[in-house]
């Protein structure tokens, strides 16, 4: 290919563009990863000797820690819950007549769009009236954190469940029915095998939609006096936090950046078999 | 053949349905009847009109979506030529590259926000109006970017060798072909940000100052401080503002999404 030295000017701007947002993107989370080794107050401050201290810190900070693990709790549980109930509606809807189907993606929907401030004060009511009204022995906890999480991420293993419902071959399913396997034999071993990638990655979205959420968490843990990572760091970011979190945050990053690195590692090896396969 | 259609599993999405009910429409109607209850527990209207005669109210919903929008604007105009260059040749090629555009969607947002904020810190910008609008673009960046980034690429290239050899040049080709295919992504982009951003009071409070406010930090303070009903008033016309939103965005899509059935429709 020989370029015109235009295209070649070209290429470098882009190049350029591209770098320079990436660089915006990424030094900010560079430097906490780079200052999570350093003894500083803050970052900017002199960087004095590498240390790993802020690490020993952050596993003696109690309430870091329990944030940590609330995040954690809050997102396995919930995520668990709304790829088990998200599944099951996928399968019933995928059965459904269009009218009653269209009702209930168009009240799935609601849950997506809705702004997260009016949802969040939507759960915060219902206990309210669960609690005062109905006079229920229930309270504002980490269970129902949890179920308000699995409502909000539900949707979305829907979504990525009935695209992958509708590619399959129904007549795997009739095949199993016809040769007698009974209708919840054929479910399980026919249809949830074919949907497992599918809920794998519904499982995905709904942990990290659980991890960021913020908004949901502050308001309906009002007089709970339970934090996650998100309200901890909100209530100590407009005055001072610990340094920490510099240590914290690093290990999130190194922990997102592994999940991904393998995850892309699995899914080319997969892509690799599927196209050997045809072949 | 017979037995399948016999088989109609949707008892499994009665769960969900029960769950829906409970935890999706409930709320949302006790959203309105706290709205319309007074301090004194008696029906009345006073909710709403507290809301309306409030100036402050008014004001505060045309500075949130002054940010809202200013945001997106800004958002869009450095997501665009990026999304544009990875669909392009040879950038298209290296998979990592959009990877890594896209990787901060999975780090917690308030941890992202701490980073920008310390770094801005460091180079000397406070809390003022502008950091906050720098928070919202750099948080969004990749929900804006992921759509447009993804109609671009799935973009039928031959439409664009049609308009070149037709004689139109690169602008002209861009202008009257690929920005119109790439609208489904735009609009997709701007309402995974405009909307969100009326809640997003967690950035505004930690990058802004007294002036920089959205309206769902009003609605959270309304709640911390026992006002349930006008707080469920603000709500509520924040609601009926997303539901009309969502219809002209839908109207708006419906209408761009035409030009491409003959083409690849991904979204």
């Amino acid at each position: 290919m020989n370029k015109k030295p235009s295209s070649i000017v070209a290429l470098i701007v882009k190049w350029l563009v591209l770098i320079i947002v990436l660089a915006a993107i990424y030094l900010p989370l560079i430097m906490i990863v780079a200052y999570s080794f350093s003894p500083a107050r803050s970052i900017g401050d002199e960087f004095g000797t590498f240390t790993l201290s802020l690490y020993g810190k952050l596993f003696e900070n109690e309430k870091l820690l329990s944030a940590t693990r609330n995040t954690l709790v809050i997102g396995i549980i919930s995520a668990t819950l709304a790829t088990l109930l998200g599944t099951t509606a996928s399968i019933g809807i995928h059965y459904m007549r269009k009218k009653s189907r269209a009702i209930i993606d168009a009240s799935s929907q609601i849950t997506i769009v809705n702004a997260e401030i009016v949802t969040a004060m939507g759960f915060f009511l219902l206990m309210l009236f669960l609690r005062d009204t109905l006079l229920l022995p229930v309270n504002f906890s980490i269970t129902w954190l949890i179920i308000a999480h699995t409502v909000i991420t539900t949707p979305y293993v829907i979504l990525t469940v009935s695209p992958r419902l509708k590619q399959l071959n129904p007549n795997t399913l009739e095949a199993s029915l016809d040769l007698g396997a009974g209708p919840m034999r054929s479910l399980f071993t026919v249809m949830l095998p074919q949907l497992a990638g599918a809920m794998v990655s519904g499982f995905a979205l709904a942990f990290t939609l659980s991890l960021d959420d913020f908004v949901i968490t502050n308001i309906n843990s009002i007089g709970a006096d339970i934090e996650t990572i998100s309200t901890f760091v909100y209530s100590g970011i407009r005055k001072k936090l610990p340094s920490e979190i510099r240590a914290l945050s690093t290990l999130i990053f190194a922990v997102v950046l592994i999940s991904l690195i393998v995850y892309n590692i699995i899914k080319n090896k997969n892509a690799k078999n599927s196209k050997g396969d045809k072949k | 053949m017979k037995k399948a259609k016999t088989f109609r599993p949707t008892a499994f999405a009665f769960p969900y349905v029960g769950v829906t009910i409970v935890f999706v429409i409930v709320p949302l109607i006790l959203v309105l009847i706290y709205s319309l209850i007074g301090e004194d527990g008696s029906f009345t209207f006073n909710n709403f009109i507290d809301v309306f005669s409030n100036p402050e109210n008014v004001n505060q919903l045309f500075k949130t979506v002054g940010i809202a929008a200013l945001s997106t604007a800004i958002c869009l105009v450095i997501a665009y030529p990026v999304a544009y260059i990875l669909a392009s040749s040879p950038f298209n090629k290296i998979a990592i590259l959009s990877l890594l555009f896209i990787i901060p969607m999975w780090i917690n947002f308030m941890l992202r926000i701490f980073a920008l904020k310390s770094m801005l810190q460091m180079i000397g910008i406070g809390q003022s109006y502008g950091a906050a609008v720098i928070g919202m673009v750099y948080d969004f960046f990749p929900y804006m970017l992921l759509p447009i980034y993804t109609v671009l690429s799935n973009m039928d290239k031959s439409y664009n060798e049609a308009s070149l050899d037709l004689g139109a040049n690169g602008v002209k080709t861009f202008l009257k072909v690929t920005l119109p295919l790439s609208l489904p992504g735009i609009i997709s982009g701007i309402s995974m940000m405009f909307m969100p951003i009326f809640s997003s009071y967690s950035i505004t409070m930690a990058m802004g100052d007294m002036n920089t406010s959205v309206i769902g930090a009003k609605i959270a303070t309304l709640f911390e401080q026992d006002s349930y009903g006008y707080g469920s008033a603000l709500s509520f016309v924040l609601l009926v503002i997303v539901i009309a939103v969502m219809l002209i965005g839908s109207a708006l899509s419906g209408k761009t999404s035409k030009p491409i059935k003959g083409g690849k429709k991904d979204e």
